[in-house]
């Protein structure tokens, strides 16, 4: 590819993703959009990019970053961060907030939904009585296919293979033709919005659970930073936050801490007066 | 007692008429630290096996095979009280809802389609509690 148009190409899925191709990962260019080329009738990459520069808003935009994202997500991913919500983080948050009877939370990069339904799953198994709070659920991804396909809830037999077990299929989705569809109550409960991380986020409440699983490793350090901020203010004193089991804070300048709860690791705001013995 | 947590001493009895897929078993299972695999070919040879050389942590098994189809393998298995805390993990090509119910009303714990793939196996594995989450 002209090196003209891999530059193109990466200041568009940077300024518009915030995502860094690093240039080893300069051949994901060409990998992945190729096949988008083939499939809109345009040949090769090279042309794509022509097509992208006359009309730099159009749906091939939004096909384009749908490439570069890596959408890879499964239902109770990493299975521990759920163990903690169950056991530990949600029995305290719900006896905390048993006046207002309400919750706040956020899966932040809810991909094609998987992560919000394990949680809705796992709430309506275990804390019946949340059917009777205020829950507002609102789940957000840069990406509109990725919306839609969470707003759907249809899911493929492999994808309801991974991480999911039997006794949740059969009880929260149904199978139609050849794949599964999530329960229409599950899928009411959640609000889903196209919510881009790396611009000005839209007024939040705020949260009591945030996840924001598996994104940041693909920002740079200043990136990170400012979404984490925005993330800690819009978190509740008592809130918890959730990273990407890879994901760490080492080097970054922001007033969080680092709890280990039931073998997942969480984030809570740093208490601003030291906590007296 | 047998020990659950630790993969090395975990034993894992693998039900299939196909040979293929005890050989593709040893192998996930293997890559999961999890050495001590036995095979049977139908639900009765496995019934024989888990009686002489029991307990098992865990029985993945098919659900069509001669002799004695999964199913009917799962409700004998129950039926036995003493085998309650091994695991069963069907493994089949089938995939409706109403089969998956019954084979979790016969006593399966939990269910994998086939084709599966190496990360199913292991987030089946997880979520029975018979191998670390990733992550
Ligand atoms: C690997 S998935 C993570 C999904 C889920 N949280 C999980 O852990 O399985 C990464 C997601 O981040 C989304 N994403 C990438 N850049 C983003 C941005 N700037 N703002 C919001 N979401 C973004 C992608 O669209 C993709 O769905």
């Amino acid at each position: 590819m002209k090196p003209e148009n891999t530059n193109y190409l990466r200041e568009l899925v940077r300024s518009a993703t915030g995502i860094v191709l690093e240039v080893e990962k300069e051949y994901l260019l060409e990998a992945r959009l190729s096949p988008v080329a083939h499939r809109e009738g345009l040949g090769d990459v090279e042309s794509l990019v022509e097509m992208l520069r006359m009309n730099p808003d159009g749906v091939l935009r939004d096909m384009v970053l749908d490439a570069m994202t890596t959408n890879e997500t499964s239902f109770f991913r990493d299975l521990h961060p759920f163990d903690a919500l169950r056991q530990t983080i949600l029995p305290q948050l719900m006896e905390r907030r048993a006046e207002t009877r309400t919750l706040n939370i956020w899966s932040a990069v809810c991909s094609s939904g998987q992560e919000p339904y394990s949680l809705l799953m796992m709430l309506s198994e275990n804390f019946p009585e949340l059917s009777s709070w205020n829950l507002n659920f609102l789940a957000s991804d840069v990406s509109t296919s990725m919306i839609e396909r969470a707003r759907a809830g249809r899911y493929s037999q492999f994808e309801v293979s991974r991480g999911l077990p039997a006794s949740f299929l059969v009880k929260y989705l149904s199978k139609v033709g050849q794949s599964w569809e999530m329960d229409a109550g599950l899928r009411k409960a959640v609000k889903f919005q196209v919510l881009n991380l790396v611009q000005p986020w839209p007024a939040l409440p705020t949260m009591d659970i945030i996840m924001m699983r598996n994104v940041l490793i693909y920002f740079d350090n200043a990136t990170k930073e400012k979404i984490l901020r925005k993330a800690c203010g819009c978190l509740r004193g008592d809130g918890y936050l959730f990273l990407g089991s890879s994901e760490v804070l080492m080097g970054l300048d922001v007033a969080l801490q680092r709890t280990s709860i039931d073998g997942s690791w969480c984030y809570q705001p740093e208490s601003r007066t030291p906590a007296v013995p | 007692m047998v020990d659950t947590m630790s993969n090395g001493s975990m034993r894992a009895l693998v039900v299939d008429d196909f040979q293929t897929i005890h050989q593709i078993m040893r192998r996930v299972l293997g890559a999961l630290g999890i050495h001590d695999i036995s095979d049977a070919v139908d639900g009765e040879k496995a019934l024989e096996v888990l009686e002489k050389e029991g307990p098992f942590n865990l029985v993945l098994v098919d659900w069509y095979m001669p002799v004695m189809n999964g199913l009917d393998f799962v409700r004998a298995v129950r039926a036995r009280r003493h085998h309650d805390s091994t695991k069963i993990l069907m493994v089949t090509t089938e995939a409706e809802q109403e089969s998956i119910v019954a084979a979790l009303d016969a006593g399966a714990d939990d269910y994998l389609m086939k084709p599966f793939t190496p990360e199913m196996v292991e987030e089946k594995l997880a979520i029975l509690g018979l191998c670390p989450a990733k992550g």
